[in-house]
């Protein structure tokens, strides 16, 4: 169904090994404040076909990494660093240019709010036939064409006449349809979704990550799935990395994860969520504090401010991500959920809180922070 | 889903609220046309009680809330609260009542003033209605900063912008306890923010009530975090009720289809559920400006009649305590068919 | 991105949605004036020192001083910096003098204009509705009318019979101009109300029992003020302008009264433009950089006041 690539653009890339690469990515950004460490030191990779959940909250730089792989950051006050590479090739340096020639055939993205992606002044099929005809050099008719079997893949009723609406004629879950079918016009071979429900209602996102699981296992793309919502990729992703202040701290396939995560990150976000299967007026395990300011990051390990296992080794040193146990299964943690050393730490500090009392669970800003 | 019918109300002298047959329509411009945001909804609420309004986008929840406050008033309906109906109260009466029910709002940043400082902020009610001197004035303001687990001495002299998302949203609820409310009306209150910061505002919720003894109204399209903070739910759907019911019921085994799909949809952390697994609806919300006949969830319901069509159901008791207003409910333990997924959407869906 | 996300975010670093420059969303604890407002603010300091002081400074004449021995005579000659008019009054003296009288009217005109024009805003863009219908009809009839035709039949309107007139030039002008910048002025005021009087903050202030009048000067003012400021500030440099403009026409201040720059550029633009050209340049000069200085004065005030909601 994706429309035919010019062969010798694509003839020189090699079929074997990952499809992305990405080694001790940094993207920091300078400001008045001085050096936010927005990213700080991301690796991982991922193979043709397969999903990667990227989980965190704001702040974690979940987003500011998709966007540092597709280059979509301006190059003025961003500093960046490390190695990306996209089929063998380095694209990590490469200028908004030369990544033009990616965007859309090798790699596109699906926003958040489709309203602002989409532009309000152009009809939805001159949005979709626009990047078929710069990309791939087809005819008029044929990029017509294509654009409307693309709306029918996207699940659009009526794709003749949608065609020739505005984004702001369609609702939420079909804008947010049309971004998909863009970025599915030229047959990428990966696909970014930076929280691609989070502006919908639950029964339409359940529509629209059903519809990017389905295109992406018939077109056999990589997804990069980045969503603050553990529920989301639980069921859809094959790895999930868990982000915390510009860092993996945790990744894992995505069963290993649930079943035995092992980075208290990651024990608490899943805590803090309110489950279906729990009677009401539980109560919920907060993570206390906030996360760090990425300017003035602490010492050590980022998460040991608010880590209920935290020893004076995690305010020293900084864990590495290391991998152990389960295959592909990695996290940076020196006293691990579920291990004897991490159930000792534990005690130890609920032995010490038992003792002192507890302050202010969520605290007064701190002038560090704002 | 339709939704008229009262019979899920308790006796009125069981209810610190009740209201009654709420219309709220939003003419458009000088169309004729006229966005059906609210059509006949009643709800009550015990005193300290926690009413979970639930629903997706547009099903009126938000302006369900609005309305009890009268801000603003329906367009027909009543809202009794503690013996006198609100919508008859005018000017200085009604500002008054208005002091005993508070709201908390979504977006933490826009229920701030930016221009204000917090103590400011927090003081007003009690500057507006002179209650006590500026002595008592700070000490209440200090008092409700300290319970909302925010250190006065920093807070008060600070703006909003100053302080995160979550925090301010602590700051917005110091602002609701301090002119001594009995009803707070929290609209998606932590739909903003973050997951771990939502289970702190949750919990902090859950200890004023205790601490205050308030009664609450908890608006939110978020089931799971509805049915933790919630001893009754009410699922609405485009400006009507579908479900009434104690919230550990309505998830055991719910009766409306809408429920069952509703909660079919919402992401489990659990990656052995498939989510393909799961039944889905298709379609999208109809418009409110021209809301289907009969049920007006028919056009997304996969068990939908003709007579769906035609006649609206009442709401009617179907267990002890669960109301349901549908011609065709669920029995227990029965589910939806795995329905339309991701491939195919419903022509009424624009 | 959840919202507490653009919290924490916008509090860490710049938001990076999009190819939003960070260097915009920048967190900057104050930003720097820069030459441009610098020069401004001297500018500005200077004129209003002038206005304030007048033929008190030492070396400025009183506009009655006449120099006849040096009438119409060349800038830097007899003692004479800016040089003399034909009737001998020294030129930069005007200057001072008329300052004056020039900034009397534009300040004056442009305060009641946000008297009238911003209340009148406020009250449409917080209530809305019929009050909002009627009060921006009745801006809209008064912009439909060209701003000087409409201030030419204010002043010859107020002024009535010469004869009989108890008001001064100066308030007639203040009051035509007044009413001549009150659309402008209530129409920027409307429409930042409009939208700060639907944030959740005034609906909170509603609930805590709040009256309309409260929460009007309490919760929307406030943050309308910055932007009624700034263009204020545009609006001084426009009326100086207009008062020229009218003096033009005749139905300035009259200058054999007190001069202004208005009627100097007129006065001398119609009788000495060839042979002493500088009598006209001088208050020209002034009038562009005193505008210029509003201007950017203006651009510095929106800079500093813009709250930013979400950073710093």
């Amino acid at each position: 169904m994706s429309p035919r690539r010019k062969g010798e653009r694509f003839s020189d890339a090699p079929l074997e090994g990952p499809l992305l690469e990405v080694h001790d990515v940094i993207t920091h950004f300078k400001t008045a404040r001085g050096l936010v460490r927005a990213v700080d030191g991301v690796s991982f990779s991922l193979e043709r076909g397969k999903t990667l959940g990227i989980v965190g909250e704001s702040g974690s730089g979940k987003s500011v990494l998709s966007k540092s792989i597709m280059g979509l950051l301006p190059k003025r006050n961003v500093v960046r660093g490390g190695s990306i590479k996209f089929e063998g090739r380095e694209i990590g340096s490469a200028t908004q240019k030369e990544m033009q020639h990616y965007w859309g055939t090798e790699m596109s993205m699906v926003f958040q709010d489709p309203m602002t992606a989409l532009n309000p002044v152009m009809r939805v099929g001159k949005q979709i036939t626009e990047s078929l005809r710069y990309h791939l050099d087809v005819s008029r008719q044929y990029a017509q064409d294509t654009a409307l079997t693309l709306l029918e893949s996207v699940g659009i009723p009526e794709p003749q006449r949608r065609l020739r609406e505005y984004s702001f004629q369609l609702s939420g879950g079909m804008r947010q349809r049309v971004m998909l079918a863009i970025a599915l016009a030229c047959g990428p071979k990966m696909l970014f979704a930076d929280e691609p429900t989070t502006a919908l209602d639950v029964t339409v996102q359940a529509q629209i990550l059903d519809l990017l699981q389905a295109q992406q296992r018939d077109r056999f793309m990589a997804m990069i799935l980045v969503t603050h919502d553990l529920g989301v990729v639980a069921g859809r992703a094959d790895d999930i990395a868990v982000m915390y202040a510009g860092r993996i701290v945790e990744k894992a396939p995505a069963r290993a994860l649930f079943t035995q995560m092992r980075h208290p990150y990651t024990e608490a976000l899943m805590k803090s969520i309110p489950k279906l299967a729990l009677p009401s007026h539980t109560r919920l395990e907060s993570i206390a504090g906030r996360p760090p300011d990425l300017v003035n990051p602490p010492r050590g390990c980022s998460f040991a401010p608010r880590c209920p296992y935290a020893q004076q080794r995690c305010r020293d040193e900084e864990p590495k991500l290391e991998p152990v146990g389960t295959e592909g299964h990695e996290f940076a943690c020196f006293y691990p959920v579920g291990t004897p050393e991490g159930a000792d730490a534990l005690a130890t500090n609920q032995a010490a809180t038992n003792q002192a009392p507890t302050n202010h669970a969520a605290g007064a800003p701190t002038s560090g922070t704002i | 889903m339709a939704g008229s019918g009262t019979a899920h109300l308790r006796a009125p002298g069981d209810a610190l609220l009740r209201a009654e047959h709420l219309v709220v329509e939003f003419p458009i411009g000088r169309t004729g046309l006229k966005v059906n945001a609210v059509s006949d909804v009643s709800i009550d609420i015990r005193e300290g009680e926690t009413l979970g309004l639930v629903g997706e986008s547009g099903c009126g929840k938000s302006t369900t809330g609005k309305a009890i406050m009268q801000l603003p008033p329906p367009t027909s309906g009543s809202v009794v609260f503690d013996g006198s109906d609100l919508v008859k109260l005018h000017g200085e009466e009604l500002r008054r009542v208005r002091t005993r029910i508070q709201m908390i709002f979504q977006d933490p940043i826009s229920s701030l003033n930016p221009r204000r400082k917090v103590e400011d902020i927090i003081a007003e009610g009690m500057r507006i209605w002179k209650i006590g001197d500026e002595k008592s004035q700070q000490a209440k303001v200090d008092e409700v900063l300290d319970a909302c687990g925010l250190d006065p001495a920093v807070a008060r002299g600070r703006r909003p912008h100053q302080f995160s998302g979550g925090q301010c949203q602590r700051i917005s609820i110091a602002r609701a306890l301090v002119t001594e409310p009995k009803l707070i009306i929290c609209d998606e209150p932590v739909s903003a923010l973050d997951v771990s910061v939502q289970a702190q505002i949750l919990n902090l919720l859950e200890d004023m009530k205790a601490r205050y003894g308030l009664t609450l109204v908890f608006i939110a399209h978020d089931l799971a975090v509805v049915k933790n903070v919630s001893d009754r739910v009410v699922v609405m759907y485009l400006g009507k009720v579908c479900e009434v019911g104690p919230p550990d019921q309505i998830y055991e085994r719910p009766a409306h289809p809408y429920t069952s799909a509703l909660l079919a949809a919402i992401p489990v952390a659990d990656p052995s559920i498939k989510p393909s697994d799961r039944p889905a609806l298709g379609g999208e919300i109809p418009s409110p400006v021209a809301p289907p006949s009969g049920c007006r969830f028919r056009t997304r319901c996969p068990r939908a009649q003709d007579v769906c069509a035609q006649q609206e159901p009442e709401i009617q008791e179907i267990a002890a305590g669960q109301y349901v207003a549908c011609h065709f409910p669920l029995a227990p333990g029965e589910t939806l068919p795995i329905g339309p997924r991701a491939s195919s959407v419903s022509a009424s869906s624009d | 991105m959840t919202l507490e996300g653009g919290v924490a975010l916008s509090a860490t670093f710049p938001d990076p949605s999009g190819a939003a420059a960070p260097a915009g969303l920048e967190v900057s604890p104050r930003k720097k004036l820069g030459f441009g407002g610098w020069f401004a603010l001297v500018w500005l300091a200077l004129v209003i020192l002038c206005a304030v002081l007048g033929s008190i400074l030492p070396g400025v004449s009183s506009f009655n001083t006449t120099f006849l021995d040096a009438a119409s005579s060349k800038p830097l000659t007899h003692g004479h910096i800016l040089g003399v008019d034909d009737n001998g009054h020294d030129t930069l003296s005007m200057l001072v003098v008329g300052a004056r009288a020039s900034l009397e009217v534009a300040f004056g005109a442009v305060a009641a204009g946000i008297l009238l024009g911003g209340s009148l805003g406020l009250i449409a863009g917080y209530y809305k509705g019929v009050v909002d219908l009627l009060i921006s009809t009745v801006f809209d009839v008064m912009l439909a009318v060209p701003a000087l035709i409409l201030a030419l039949a204010l002043v010859s309107f107020l002024r009535g019979d010469p004869q009989k007139t108890h008001w001064p030039a100066e308030v007639v002008l203040i009051i035509a101009l007044g009413i001549v910048s009150t659309p402008v002025l209530g129409r920027i005021t409307r429409a930042s109300a409009l939208t700060w009087s639907q944030r959740e903050f005034v609906m909170a202030a509603r609930a805590q029992g709040a009256k309309n009048f409260r929460i009007m000067w309490r919760e929307v003012l406030p943050n309308v003020l910055p932007a009624l400021f700034s263009i204020a500030l545009l609006s001084v440099g426009i009326v100086i302008v207009a008062e020229g403009g009218l003096s033009l026409l005749g139905v300035g201040i009259p200058f054999d009264q007190k001069p202004s720059w208005g009627n100097m550029i007129a006065l001398f633009g119609q009788s000495n433009l060839r042979d002493a050209p500088y009598l006209v340049f001088a208050p020209i000069i002034c009038l562009f950089l005193t505008v210029l200085s509003l201007n950017l004065l203006g651009d510095v005030v929106r800079a500093r006041f813009d709250v930013r909601e979400s950073s710093v």
